[in-house]
């Protein structure tokens, strides 16, 4: 099969293009999606998908998330796409309390087979309201898948994954990774659900992270490595359902974790994590268990303010020269 | 009174009406029980509407409901045993014990849902309308939302999205004139729900939603021309809600005599005067009441004696990938 480097927003809309060829029934819904997205996801779909599957809508969020939720009550599998993760605020009612709970409240008979793309993160300094990882509120609710991406091998083939599931799927596109290049497959095949990507293998640490923060923990492995400090690297990839059995199969080689995310420290997704491995090893087989997350402040806008509350590799090492003392 | 009222059709309209009053009056009695949970809020008033705009749809009409939406449930056609188990919150219910008359829906017949948020069911009949667009389905989708629901978002994206998309939808605006407690006049500007739909390039009428032929007359025109692809339109269909918001709300703020003088346009006896009046004999009216009330008696016992889901049930149906398992973990 033949391999091709490209960036992650083009791996994307390539996926998204392939499940629009493959399946019919799969239409786009959003601001400006007719014109490619925000961000050129959506690309040269309308010559060739039409203006009744590639549909630019009002700024209307809370009908972009009905108006896909009744769609796909009526047999279409749609793609909602948020445009900027923030903007899902409009439109909770819609998510939280109408798509999430359908099929449980009405006992199975629905299928809320959407797709709701929410590029997030901080990004190009813009500021408190362009800028939030909120992912963890989404894994505190029951009836949603939480992707949460970082290559574009990985968000291509679990973007493919989320446009055949009949799950809800919250699909976090690591909107400041959109440049980044990597190699994806002319087919793209589905990655399932759950799995972590092993990124560096290492005895001495555990470290779990996940979108958009990825490429930053990374050199800080590099850096450590370099120090001596070898790191067994996961990237999560999604974080409902999550791979906690690899995580624990990690900390009981090393004995040691560290989580690390853009995300708000407080209430953050890594505090589940570092609670549930405590929770299955037992704290003996523990000698450190840390999370390393954004001071609990919103996101500034000046280069240097927004630099301050960002998770660096700088921090990621100290936090993990902590760890191992 | 239409030429197309013959007795028959009369009669298929009384009978709805009554099957609606029956089902919500043999409910309140088993909630002042204590058999039937949670809360519950009739229309009992209003079944001229569920009535005369469902009795004008077919079965693969999709409609979305509010959180008073026993009526639209039966009118298209909901089946009475499950819908009675499921207000018990017993085995056998639509919903299998976990919606109860908030979350009513009968997906076989079309009924996508009573929703416990106001104007919740807007957006979803509007992306209804879209997807059965985009399928080449002959099938129309109807939205039932109350007086309150025209100061939410919802309905002004959703109009505007519906006139903007062209899509085969009807928006029915039951206007009881209040907002669970709250006069909607008290808290509504403008001159309301016609002149906002038309704002928003969807055309509006207004009908006597306790006069169950007028509406009949008024969805039957307003659902063909959605169905021929004339584009959304809107039917504000004026009633009373001779209950409180809920079962336990006696509604006592009201004069009395405002209520008394609802009751003097109640639906049901207007058409069961109506039926006497062309002919048809007491004994006949009364027998379709007293079936109605047969049938929903019967559904009350066979809920009642109906099991409790298993504990195993809560744990179905939240999704397919990620599912937490029976006594499992997290």
């Amino acid at each position: 099969m033949s391999v091709q480097s490209v960036s992650l927003v083009e791996a994307v809309r390539l996926a998204a293009l392939q499940e629009m060829r493959r399946d019919p029934t799969v239409w786009v819904l959003g601001e400006d999606v007719a014109r490619g997205g925000l961000y050129g996801q959506y690309r040269d779909f309308l010559p060739e998908f039409g203006a009744e599957r590639v549909v630019s809508t009002p700024i209307s969020e809370s009908t972009i998330m009905g108006a896909g939720l009744g769609a796909a009550l009526v047999g279409t599998r749609p793609i909602i796409e948020m445009r900027i993760f923030d903007f899902v605020m409009c439109a909770m009612d819609e998510l939280v309390n109408q798509i999430a709970k359908i099929r449980y409240m009405f006992g199975g008979q629905a299928k809320p087979s959407v797709v709701i793309r929410m590029p997030h993160g901080i990004w190009r300094n813009s500021a408190a309201q362009h800028s939030q990882t909120l992912e963890s509120w989404f894994v505190h609710l029951p009836g949603v898948i939480v992707v949460t991406p970082s290559t574009p091998a990985d968000a291509a083939g679990l973007l493919v994954t989320a446009i055949r599931s009949d799950d809800p799927v919250l699909f976090f596109d690591p909107k400041n990774l959109f440049p980044v290049t990597g190699e994806v497959a002319s087919v793209i095949e589905p990655i399932p659900f759950g799995k972590a990507r092993r990124v560096r293998e290492g005895r001495d640490l555990t470290l779990v992270s996940w979108s958009a923060i990825m490429p930053a923990v990374e050199q800080a492995a590099a850096t450590l490595a370099a120090e001596g400090i070898n790191v067994d690297l996961l990237d999560l990839r999604t974080l409902w359902p999550w791979d906690r059995e690899a995580v624990c199969a990690s900390v009981e080689k090393t004995g040691r974790l560290l989580v690390v995310h853009e995300a708000v420290e407080a209430a953050g997704f890594g505090a589940e994590v570092v609670a549930s491995v405590i929770e299955d090893l037992g704290p003996a087989g523990i000698k450190a268990a840390r999370r390393l997350g954004a001071p609990r402040i919103p996101v500034p806008f000046a280069p240097p303010l927004e630099d301050a509350v960002k998770v660096t590799p700088d921090k990621i090492v100290a936090a993990a020269r902590g760890t191992m003392r | 009174m239409q030429p197309q009222h013959n007795i028959r059709r009369l009669v298929e309209l009384y009978s709805a009406m009554c099957r609606i009053r029956a089902f919500e009056t043999a409910a309140l009695t088993a909630h002042k029980e204590g058999v039937i949970p949670g809360p519950l809020h009739v229309s009992i008033g209003q079944e001229g509407v569920a009535t005369g705009v469902c009795l004008n749809l077919r079965a693969s009409d999709r409609i979305t409901s509010n959180h008073r939406g026993h009526g639209h449930a039966l009118a298209k056609g909901a089946g009475v045993q499950g819908m009675m188990r499921e207000l018990f919150g017993r085995e056998g219910g639509h919903c299998r014990g976990k919606g109860g008359s908030m979350h009513i829906a009968d997906f076989s017949v079309g009924m996508l849902g009573a929703n416990g948020v106001v104007s919740g069911g807007i957006p979803i009949a509007v992306g209804a309308a879209q997807g059965l667009k985009m399928t080449k389905s002959d099938a129309i989708a109807v939205c039932f939302f109350g007086d309150g629901a025209i100061n939410r978002g919802p309905f002004l994206e959703g109009l505007n999205w519906a006139a903007l998309y062209h899509l085969p939808v009807l928006f029915v605006c039951e206007d009881n004139g209040v907002a669970a407690f709250t006069r909607t006049e008290a808290v509504t500007a403008g001159p309301g729900v016609i002149a906002r739909a038309a704002s928003l390039g969807v055309p509006g009428e207004t009908v006597d939603g306790n006069d169950v032929m007028a509406v009949d007359e008024a969805a039957g025109r307003l659902v063909a021309e959605v169905r021929s692809g004339k584009g959304p339109r809107l039917l504000q269909a004026r009633t009373y809600r001779i209950t409180g918001h809920t079962s336990t709300d006696a509604a006592a703020w009201r004069d009395p005599a405002e209520v008394a003088a609802a009751k003097t346009r109640d639906p049901i006896e207007k058409l069961a005067n109506l039926l006497s009046e062309r002919g048809v004999a007491a004994s006949e009216i009364d027998g379709i009441r007293s079936a109605a009330e047969a049938e929903m008696a019967e559904a009350v016992a066979d809920a009642k004696a109906a099991p409790w889901p298993d504990e195993a049930i809560a744990y179905d149906d939240v999704q397919d990938v990620g599912a937490v398992a029976f006594g499992g973990r997290a």
